[in-house]
Formats: C-alpha cells, structure tokens, sequence
C-alpha cells in the first residue's frame, strides 16, 4: 500500500490528511497553526501518522499547502492551496464549478473547468471583514467563543443588519445593536450574511457557475451555508462534518499519489521523507 | 464674563473645553467614551466646570461635536469635527493650512484657509488601517501601553516592514515577527511607519499645504510624530492640547455664536 501526506498550514488552522491509494483517509488531524509552522506542520505529520497506525516508513510522498507551504520542511512538494482546494473539491463533488473557501484570514473563489484545473480565481486577503476573523470578532464582541457560534446561530429566525465594511467597527455597530436591544443570535446572522454578500460578490467575479462547492473552517457553521443557498437561489454542495476543513490537505494528499504515480511511470526515485519529519 | 464650551465626544474618548472671551481655555477634561455615551458628555462637562471652578450658568453657549455630538442633550447646537478641528487647529497655529487627525477610530485629512475653514477634506470611512486602533492592536499583541509605544519605536535600529493592511490582521503578523525573532522596538517602528504612510496617502489626496498640523489622541505619540515628518519630509505643528483641538474649535464657533448674538442688541436691539 502507497500512502501520501496532504499538509495544509492556513492562516489560522492547520491539517494534515494521510491518505492509502485507493483514496481512503486514514489518518488526520488538525491544530492552531500558531507561529512555528516547522513545528507544528512536523507534530501534526506524527499526530495523523498515529491516528492511522503508521509509521514515517510507510510515507511515499508528503505534499504541502496552504499561505506556509513553504515552512514545512520534510514535504517533496509544495503546491497553491488553490491548486490543492480544487482538486480536493472536485473529488469529493465532481461536478464543481465554483469553489468558495472562507478561513480564518481569507476568502476564495475559484471556477474550474471540468477537469478540476482552476480557470479563474479571486483572493480577499487584505481585509478581515470578508473572513472568518470578522465572524469571530463579531462573537467575541458579545462575549461568545468561536465553539458557540454554531448553536447560537442556529437559534436565530432573523438577521440584524450589520455593514461588514471593517471588522474593527463591527464593534461599535454590535455594541450599538445590543443596547437597542437586539438579540446576539440575530446579531450573528446578520454578521455571517454581511460575510455571504461579500463572498457572493466574489464569486461574481470569477464567472461563477453551478455546482458550487462551499469548503473552509467557517462552514462548520451550518448558517452559513443556508445563507448561500438563499442569496444564490441554489444547491450548493458542503463536505460532510470535519472534512469542510480537510478538503484541501485532502486534495494535496490526492495530488501527492497523482505525482507519485507519474515519477515512478519515469523511474524517477522518490528520497524518503521519515527522518526529517520527526521533529 | 462669559464663557463658551466645546464637548467632543470621539468613539473613544470624550473632551470637553471651556473658553474665556478672549479664546484662552479656562477649564478641560478628557475621560473614555464607553457605553453610555451621554454620560460621558455630561460628565466631560462637569469636570472641565470644576476645573475651571465654573458654574453651568456662566456658561452661555455650548456646542457638541464628534461621532456622538447629537448625545450632548444640554448642547445648543452642533458642529461637525472635521469643521472644529480645523478651527482648533488654526486657533492654535495661525499659519496652518493641513490639519491631519488621528483618532481611535478615524483618520483625517482636512485642508483651510486662513480663517479656519474647510477647503476639503478626506476621511477612512471604510476600514480602520491607519487609524489609532492599529496602535491598539500592537499595544494588545505586545503588552505595552499605549502611550508607551512611541517612545519603545523610537529606540528602534531598522523598522520592520508591516504588509498587512488589515487591524485585525496586523495584530497576528506582529506576534509573527516577534516569533522570528525581531526586535519589538524595531517591529514597533515599522507600525508606526505604516499607519503614518496610509495618513500621508489621505493627506496627498486633500494636497499637502504647509503647515501641518497633528490633532486628535494620538498626537501625543512621540514615535507618530516622527514618522509623519520622515514620511512628508517636514515638521507637523503639535501642541500639548493636541487631543483637545475638536472640543477648543467647537467652544471658539460657540464664542462666535455669543458674540454674533451680542451685536444687534448693541446697535438696536432685534432680537
């Protein structure tokens, strides 16, 4: 058996995802990425490692993702975490278009032409307020943790209007809100639906087109994706709980035995990876 | 003797100035905006009474500006900031014709003319990179005060340059350059120089006309001030009151207000 290593270090979490060659997940495991990507992109390796039963040996090809793909040090390849988004989008929905991912720090969209390759794309990475970060501001605000955001969503019927223009007067807009006495539930909807009508206009400007796959750490958040499929007027595909954020170390993962597939076609010999991994 | 006031309730803080006849301020006070914001007109207020050991009635006329000026209740009118502060500014230095003000939430740029007013001006509406919050930030990630942070930048040997733009943002990237081992001093300068640039890119856009003068809150910062005068190769006016200059130009259009209703009882009466 053949396994690879998707590592993706994002700008708030990062994940890795051990895959076998016929593409089961056997391994992963996610953690804050923190400011010593080295370290943790190497414990994270070990942790999924674990979680599968395996060992470094047993690692053919480790691929890298993600805004600090470049500071994993044991991986054979680095590769854009547009790259790796759409592949991993594209195997889990074949008949994706359109990739959103919305992280800690940025928002994506992508189109992608049928065989997963990405067309187009376009990046917020210069403002919170189009990011999960102007989520989590907007909770913190009021006094909530990101973990409760969900279930207090999910209660609300309504959202209040919030201008999302900067995370840093959203403050005083919720502050403003709360004395006249709104609900933080509704508050909160409002905050993820000023976040969708910027991710809307995003999309816009990659063309976008149906089935649109939404990915990223703010999808855990079940309102988010409601809210899309209302301003969009369409089905749209989410992966299945904790995978929203593993889509793209899964897809690295994928391109990992792709790669590893056309090097031994070449008998190009692939250096093994275990000893630099153990940090 | 009569007296004029000025209360300028900013998003952060709020100010208030009471003036003489002759403009000279007689009593001031500076306390945190927080939630209730006509309390904190009214007790800005009281304080600058007590510091000039006034009484509410020798005040004739008051005049609320900033963010929050239609929360003074016991204002007479209102004026907006961006018209006091370039009163204030003038007040103070004559030969003024940029006034650049920097507060916790806002930057502005405003240019005047030689009376003290507005000829334009230029405002972050949108996003507040480059505004005092951006100080907030790198004081929260580094656990330094506030008015601490000039005088740490200015010990700084080579500025390390800040990319982000966002506030959110740069707080994250400064502990990231501290976890790659820069110094905070240094680190620190280079977050002065960007909030600094992003001001002189709203100056460039009202025009940069000699001289300048630095308002508003962080106006008392050493290191804010260097860094305009690096960035736009001049010396910007700033004066110990620099905080005060929205609340001192709302109490100078409040004189103006008690002069202008004293005339036509001189020469006849009409009320």
């Amino acid at each position: 058996m053949t396994y690879t290593v998707g590592i993706d270090v994002g700008s708030t979490y990062t994940k890795a995802v051990v895959l076998s060659d016929d593409f089961q997940i056997v391994g992963k495991a996610m953690a804050h990425t923190g400011f010593k990507l080295a370290e943790i992109s190497g414990s994270l390796f070990n942790l999924s490692l674990d979680q599968a039963g395996l060992k470094d040996a047993d690692v053919d090809y480790v691929v890298a993702t993600g805004f600090g793909r470049h500071m994993v040090p044991f991986s054979h390849v680095a590769v854009t975490d547009l790259t790796a988004s759409a592949r991993g989008t594209a195997f889990l929905f074949p008949r994706t278009r359109t990739v959103l991912d919305v992280g800690g720090q940025t928002m994506k969209a992508s189109r992608l032409d049928d065989k997963a390759k990405v067309k187009s794309f376009r990046l917020n990475d210069k403002c919170a307020a189009g990011t999960g970060a102007f989520i989590e501001k907007t909770a913190r605000y009021m006094g909530y943790s990101t973990e409760e955001i969900g279930p207090l969503v999910a209660t609300s019927k309504v959202a209040v209007p919030i201008s999302g223009v900067c995370a840093v007067f959203a403050e005083s807009e919720v502050i403003n809100q709360l004395s006249m006495g709104a609900p933080p539930a509704d508050i909160m909807h409002g905050a993820i639906s000023s976040l969708v009508d910027r991710s809307v206009q995003l999309m816009k400007r990659v063309q976008m087109e149906a089935e649109y796959t939404l990915i990223g750490g703010i999808l855990r958040f079940g309102t988010m994706a409601r809210v899309v499929r209302e301003k969009l007027q369409s089905e749209v595909n989410v992966p299945e709980g904790e995978l929203v954020q593993f889509t793209t170390a899964l897809g690295a993962a994928i391109l990992g035995h792709q790669r590893l597939r056309k090097l031994r076609e070449n008998g190009v010999e692939i250096s093994r990876v275990a000893e630099t991994a153990t940090v | 003797m009569a007296y004029a006031a000025g209360v300028d309730v900013g998003s952060t803080q709020t100010k208030a100035v009471i003036i003489d006849e002759a403009g000279e301020i007689v009593g001031r006070a500076l306390i945190d905006t927080g939630a209730n914001v006509i309390a904190a007109a009214e007790n800005a207020f009281a304080q600058a009474l007590f510091g000039g050991r006034l009484d509410e009635r020798e005040v004739e006329y008051v005049i609320g500006t900033g963010y929050g000026r239609y929360r003074v209740t016991f204002g007479n009118a209102q004026v907006t900031e961006i018209s006091c502060h370039g009163r204030g500014a003038v007040h103070m230095f004559p030969n003024t014709r940029t006034v650049v003000d920097m507060g916790g939430q806002d930057t502005k740029a405003i240019r005047v003319n030689a009376i003290g007013e507005i000829v334009d001006f230029c405002m972050n509406d949108k996003c507040a990179a480059g505004t005092g919050r951006f100080l907030g930030a790198a004081s929260a990630a580094l656990d330094i005060p506030l008015d601490e942070l000039g005088e740490v930048a200015m010990r700084a040997e080579r500025a390390v340059k800040i990319s982000t733009t966002c506030t959110v943002f740069a707080e994250s990237e400064v502990l990231s350059w501290l976890g790659k081992g820069k110094k905070i001093e240094d680190i620190l300068l280079g977050v002065h120089q960007s909030i600094a640039a992003r001001s002189i890119g709203l100056l460039r856009r009202v025009g940069i006309d000699p001289e300048v003068t630095f308002t508003g809150g962080v106006a008392k910062n050493i290191g804010m001030i260097e860094a305009l005068n690096k960035g736009m190769n001049l010396k910007v006016n700033v004066s110990s009151d620099s905080h005060f200059m929205g609340a001192l130009g709302a109490a100078l259009f409040a004189l103006d207000h008690i002069q202008a209703s004293r005339v036509p009882a001189a020469v006849g009466g009409v009320a």
